[in-house]
């Protein structure tokens, strides 16, 4: 009887013991932690470009082992609104902020957010079409006759003009698109609002949308894998990600009317087509680009960076780390199948690294 | 008493603090209060989780009000946004699962706890406590690879057939939708009820059992009229967890449901659930009135739950049987 009542006794030892280590714990570690990298900086945003930002972090901290760079790769909102909150020191987005946004911010801090474009993505239409393994092509009339819900089977004369020859049949066509907001969304919404006026007026853009058709999938992969499955289905997913699962995707027509296949160059092209007209705060949409071999469903990425950083420590290793991403990390962009930025752009970049004060 | 004791400044008399030590020892005051503080720490969180999903839905409610709950758009362009799709989606497709999975799990305890050799039933009770810890990120795989295309090809065509004249069965065959995640949802909770029946059905007194077959009942009337009613309490707790389990699965549901925010008759149509909602759209969701919709959502669920597990309680007491049922 005795022994068996003295378990309280003990439960009460073990949770105020608890309650010590938890109060004293962080300053009695058992083993000395390693020192701390004299800067460290921490950055979060869109995960789209988290495999070469990883990468550049990476890399940066190899050549320069005093600093670390942290980045949370919780997507593009969750980057923008970390930024305002002041609890990040640069921010990641695949949108760029909006006025109200850069009021916000502006309000707030009294200084600016500014934006630098790092490297570029594009969207690919892929499909599943039961006995077709070609590579399709898509006006930009069809694509946004598809996802409006207008276009509903695979012969309509908007897809079967463009691929003559391809023997297509009167199947419905499923439609696919991400279920979660997304960059990728972004970017093709955006795309789609400037080719169509129903769908500016009817959908509009952003990284989610009111879908009037179709089946959601979760991510990349859970669009790629509805289109895999689903026969007669579209969907859209990154090149990158079409490159590397090996996916068939189609040519869509550009704003100089030819049929352009996306690859890192015709991204590029992309850009550089767009460089001309790059506003100074670089945010600019690069969808249905000017130039004979632009693909017109691509995007920069850009990191938010504020115009003003009081520690002149921090100041220095931000606007170092950007110089050297313009230089140095462009040439880790490519293996890692992310379109390079164009020498136009990366010039006007490094004059604006300047405004960093 | 007090005079008769010197009382020094300062210092509890010891007296009572011989009776407080004795008390500490024994452990009953203790024992007591850190219970209490325990339990306690389950009421504050539950009460903190309902203010802050009031709080930071301000905007949300103060733009749309009640008819939050009866809109059926959910745009986030034109931030117009409504809950009655998510509802829907989530009732229907925890139905789905509770229809599957009640009969499939209670049966399967009877038969465990009851006619099964005892080694069978051990061996089989640790496979199900294996299932119940799977992540259900692994179920939803399962989902897409498996269960999805075999609706596509096999099931869905069949139902189409056979029960196609009920519009549960018509409209166009995609393998992801309300059924699917119904599915999935199913195959998930059955572990809960299968394990938490079977050992409540494992505890009613052999003596039951025995009075029972003494009057002269047979095997199955002896379970069925009177051990399954002793332990009927119990099997109603396990399916009320599986229902909570089913109202808030996320990751499993969102992978196969469609996500397509629709009220439709069909089984085989997409829908969306609320918990996949806010997974899929609250890190990229940038505007404050977008974030406040989303987190009323979770407002919503928590209520839908709490109004389901009400319903789900007075359904019992009405249909509670005199003389067979036990509290």
């Amino acid at each position: 009887m005795k022994k068996l009542s003295a378990f309280p006794l003990v439960l009460t030892l073990v949770v105020a013991g608890m309650a010590v280590a938890i109060i004293w714990g962080p300053e009695k570690q058992w083993a000395a932690p390693p020192p701390p990298p004299a800067s460290l900086i921490n950055g979060a945003g869109a995960t789209f470009p988290y495999p070469i930002y990883s990468k550049w972090f990476d890399e940066y901290h190899k050549l320069h082992p005093d600093i670390q760079i942290n980045y949370q790769s919780i997507g593009s909102g969750g980057g923008i609104r970390q930024v305002i909150a002041g609890t990040v020191d640069f921010g990641a987005s695949d949108g760029p902020m909006t006025d109200e946004q850069l009021q916000d911010y502006k309000g707030k801090y009294g200084h600016d957010i500014l934006h630098f474009p790092t490297v570029l993505g594009a969207d690919v239409p892929t499909y599943n079409i039961p006995g077709f393994r070609g590579e399709l092509k898509f006006t930009p009339e069809a694509l946004a006759g598809i996802f409006l819900g207008k276009i509903t089977k695979w012969n309509d004369p908007d897809i079967a003009r463009a691929n003559p020859g391809v023997n297509l049949t009167g199947d419905d066509i499923v439609v696919v698109h991400r279920s979660d907001g997304s960059g990728t969304t972004y970017v093709w919404v955006d795309y789609l609002s400037k080719v169509s006026e129903e769908w500016k007026t009817k959908v509009g853009k952003g990284t989610s949308v009111n879908w009037p058709v179709g089946l959601g999938g979760k991510g990349n992969e859970g669009v790629a894998g509805l289109v895999k499955q689903t026969p007669n289905s579209i969907g859209y997913v990154e090149l990158i990600y079409a490159i590397q699962n090996n996916m068939p995707y189609g040519q869509v027509r550009n704003s100089s009317g030819s049929f352009v296949k996306a690859d890192l160059l015709s991204v590029t092209a992309a850009a550089a087509g767009a460089a001309k007209e790059m506003p100074d705060d670089f945010r600019v949409s690069i969808t249905n680009a000017p130039g004979k071999n632009a693909y017109p469903i691509a995007s920069f990425t850009w990191l938010l960076v504020p115009s003003t950083i009081q520690d002149g420590a921090k100041r220095k290793v931000i606007t170092d780390f950007l110089h050297w991403m313009l230089n140095d990390g462009q040439k880790l962009a490519e293996p890692l199948a992310y379109a390079r930025l164009p020498k136009e752009v990366v010039a006007k970049e490094m004059k604006a690294i300047s405004g960093i004060k | 008493m007090a005079s008769t004791t010197v009382v020094v400044e300062g210092a509890p008399r010891p007296g009572r603090a011989r009776a407080f030590l004795l008390r500490l020892r024994s452990g009953d005051e203790v024992a007591h209060l850190i219970t209490l503080v325990f339990a306690s720490a389950i009421f504050l969180i539950t009460v903190l989780l309902v203010f802050e999903l009031y709080r930071n839905s301000a905007l949300a409610r103060e733009k749309f009000g009640w008819m939050f709950l009866v809109t059926r758009t959910w745009d986030p362009v034109f931030e117009d946004f409504g809950a009655l799709p998510f509802v829907f989606g989530t009732v229907v497709t925890s139905a789905v699962g509770l229809l599957i999975a009640v009969p499939l799990g209670v049966g399967a305890a009877i038969f465990l706890a009851e006619m099964a050799p005892a080694r069978i039933s051990d061996a089989l009770a640790f496979l199900i406590e294996l299932l119940a810890a799977v992540p259900s990120v692994i179920y939803g795989l399962l989902a897409i690879f498996t269960l999805v295309p075999l609706l596509r090809t096999v099931v869905q065509p069949f139902l189409k057939k056979t029960l196609g004249f009920l519009p549960l069965f018509q409209g166009p065959n995609y393998g992801v939708g309300l059924l699917a995640a119904g599915i999935i949802l199913a195959i998930m909770i059955v572990p809960f009820i299968v394990s938490i029946s079977r050992e409540v059905l494992m505890a009613v007194p052999v003596e039951q059992r025995e009075a029972a077959l003494a009057l002269g009942a047979t095997r199955w009337e002896s379970t069925w009229k009177v051990v399954v009613p002793y332990a009927r309490a119990g099997i109603l707790g396990s399916i009320f967890l599986a229902m909570a389990r089913a109202l808030g699965e996320t990751m499993a549901v969102t992978m196969v449901i469609g996500n397509d925010p629709k009220i439709t008759s069909s089984l085989f149509a997409p829908g969306y659930s609320i918990a996949a909602v806010i997974a899929n759209e609250f890190t990229e969701a940038t505007s404050d009135l977008y974030i406040h919709a989303l987190i009323e959502l979770g407002l919503v669920l928590f209520i839908l739950t709490i109004i389901l597990n009400g319903l789900a309680r007075l359904l019992i007491l009405a249909t509670q049987r005199k003389g067979t049922a036990h509290p």
